[in-house]
């Protein structure tokens, strides 16, 4: 199971970056938010996948009995999603202000900090 | 209450009362204001204690420091929180006047605190994680600041900012899961005994370039800092100037922490790397500076070079080094950002920052002048402002290390720094006005008191931290064997077990 999570954040990773190079801004929003599910992914992953056994402690039990899902990535995840969601409609906003200024949204064309005053 | 809570308190109260007199800019700026004074007096309160009682301690909930979230404030953290308190204070009072009305009544107040909020909590978090929920409450405040006003090259600076700023917190927040993944815990304390009893190079060096990445895009390292001058000269002047001084020294900051305590730069590999960096950014930037022809702009580059400064201080990982780096530190939030502040009243006397279209400034305002190249001089690092001593402690590190490269990397970007700051001083103050140009700005007379009162306290700032360099010295070097010595920080931290 590990294997193919490992294999699915590498995509993610990979198909985020490629589309952050691409020229589109629409892109590279959609960049941005692969590369921070696969981020979420792995932080899902780190302390390893178990099936079937949730971190609920037993009626009557005063501890929690192994084997159990770490709960900790579960909470971090949760955050991190939250706020990549935040991220993401911040970065949608900008994106549509930046059409509507610019009337482009060729990334070639974003040059003009760099070059003119 | 602890006192470590109050800064992330005041700021945060601060925030959401201003959310809630949208209509009022006047009782916005009350309350901002007494934010802002408290959570200077809080600050400098906090480091006294910090200095009498040592480091300080905060469990959030009560759970011990492996389990929930602890706050930490050592002498680093608490020198952190004081200049930021200076830094946000004079800030502030400068836009009352500099930023435009309706500039300031669109939600600059909530986001001016809330990234005061972000800011300080990243200085006093001692939970990895935390430190990437710290770095996106300042990132998103950050974001706002820098596109509101929503012209076209501050949306275009905007895009560049947000997306490669995205991109490394991603890094870090793969980083902290790596970290997690391989010791099984976020606390930093914990985190650094565990690496320090089972170190296995192979795993930890991957896991820390990953975050040097991260740290390095946030504080403009070589080569990931050309968002930094598309971007700082774009926004109103103090939203650039609190972004100069502040935003990338959080990253410079994060740097420092985690390669005292969890990654300690003892490792032959990452000190290296550490070397080139340091030298490759100090040049690199100092180069871009000179090729430069407006006033933010330069001073924009500029603040890559002199990061490479604190680099070099880090990565000699000496006691003088880390002193030398967290001096610099302080001398350049104060230089930068009143070198920022001095460029928003050239703007605003002149109409422009771009250095063909301005000149005969010294002539019109001698006084101004003065104190302008007051503060470029300290910048370049002429004795006895703070500039010579932070470069000169830096240096020596440097040379008592047998670094000679290094030393002679620095003392040549020094002069090249000044060369670029007399290019500000030919052009702008002593040319005489071009005639196809006629540098009508707003404001012709003196310009008000709220812009210039700030600029004269910096100034001062610069001096006193020159004339009285030897007791901040002190301090710096009581912090830097505070942080070479994690035990203490770790001991704080976990208590006896």
């Amino acid at each position: 199971m590990e294997t193919l999570i490992a294999i699915l954040i590498g995509i993610l990773f990979a198909g985020g970056v490629y589309c952050l190079l691409q020229r589109s801004l629409v892109r590279l929003v959609i960049g941005i938010m692969l590369i921070g599910q696969a981020a979420n992914l792995l932080t899902f992953a780190a302390s390893g996948l178990t099936r079937k056994h949730t971190a609920i402690i037993k009626s009557g039990a005063q501890t929690l009995e192994a084997p159990y899902a770490d709960p900790l990535p579960q909470a971090l995840v949760l955050t991190a999603i939250v706020i990549g969601f935040g991220f993401t409609a911040f970065c949608l906003a900008l994106l549509h202000r930046t059409y509507k200024t610019l009337g482009h949204d060729d990334l070639d064309k974003f040059n003009t900090t760099d070059t003119e005053k | 209450m602890s006192p470590l809570l109050l800064p992330l308190l005041v700021p945060f109260v601060a925030a959401v009362a201003c959310a809630f007199f949208q209509k009022s800019l006047k009782t916005q700026r009350t309350i901002s204001f007494i934010a802002a004074s408290f959570h200077l007096i809080a600050s400098c309160s906090l480091l006294q204690t910090i200095r009498t009682d040592g480091i300080q301690v905060y469990l959030n909930g009560g759970w011990p420091a492996r389990i929930g979230i602890a706050l930490v404030g050592d002498l680093f953290s608490g020198i952190m929180l004081v200049i930021t308190g200076l830094i946000s204070l004079t800030v502030l009072i400068y836009s009352f006047k500099e930023m435009d009305n309706k500039l300031q009544s669109r939600a600059y107040f909530p986001l001016f605190n809330f990234l005061m909020m972000g800011v300080n909590g990243s200085f006093i978090t001692g939970d990895m994680f935390n430190l990437y929920v710290w770095f996106e409450v300042m990132l998103l405040s950050s974001f706002i600041l820098l596109a509101m006003g929503k012209k076209a090259d501050q949306l275009e600076g905007s895009i560049k900012y947000v997306t490669i700023n995205l991109f490394s917190s991603i890094l870090f927040l793969s980083g902290a899961a790596i970290i997690y993944a391989k010791t099984g815990s976020l606390n930093m304390a914990d985190i650094a005994q565990i690496i320090a009893n089972s170190p296995d190079e192979k795993l930890l060096n991957s896991t820390a370039v990953l975050l040097l990445s991260s740290f390095g895009i946030k504080s403009a390292l070589f080569p990931m800092f050309l968002w930094l001058p598309a971007s700082y000269h774009t926004p109103a002047v103090s939203i650039s100037s609190l972004f100069a001084g502040l935003l990338t020294k959080v990253g410079v900051y994060a740097m420092i922490r985690t390669f005292t305590l969890i990654f300690p730069l003892n490792n032959g590999l990452l000190q290296d790397l550490f070397y080139v960096i340091a030298i490759l950014t100090m040049v690199v930037g100092v180069l871009c500076a000179a090729a430069q022809y407006e006033i933010r702009k330069i001073l924009s580059v500029h603040i890559v070079s002199q990061i490479g400064y604190m680099v070099l201080g880090i990565s000699l990982f000496t006691p003088l080094g880390i002193a030398g780096a967290i001096f610099y530190l302080l001398h350049n939030i104060i230089v930068k950002t009143n070198l920022f502040l001095l460029s928003g009243v050239i703007l605003r006397k002149k109409g422009s920052c771009e250095l063909k279209e301005i000149g005969g400034l010294y002539k019109s305002y001698p006084y101004f002048s003065t104190i302008f190249v007051l503060s470029a001089f300290a910048l370049a690092g002429i004795p006895p402002l703070s500039g010579f001593w932070a470069k000169f402690i830096v240096l020596k590190a440097a040379a008592d290390s047998k670094a000679y490269l290094l030393l002679g990397v620095g003392l040549a970007v020094g002069v090249v720094t000044l060369f670029s700051m007399t290019k500000i001083w030919a052009e702008a103050f002593w040319k005489k006005q071009p005639e196809e140009f006629p540098g009508e700005g707003i404001d012709t007379g003196t310009a008000p008191w709220q812009m210039m009162l700030p600029i004269l306290f910096l100034t001062l700032c610069t001096f006193g931290l020159g004339i009285f360099g030897e007791s901040i010295f002190q301090l710096c070097i009581e912090t830097s064997t505070q942080l070479l010595d994690p035990s203490q920080y770790i001991h704080a931290v976990l208590g006896d077990s």
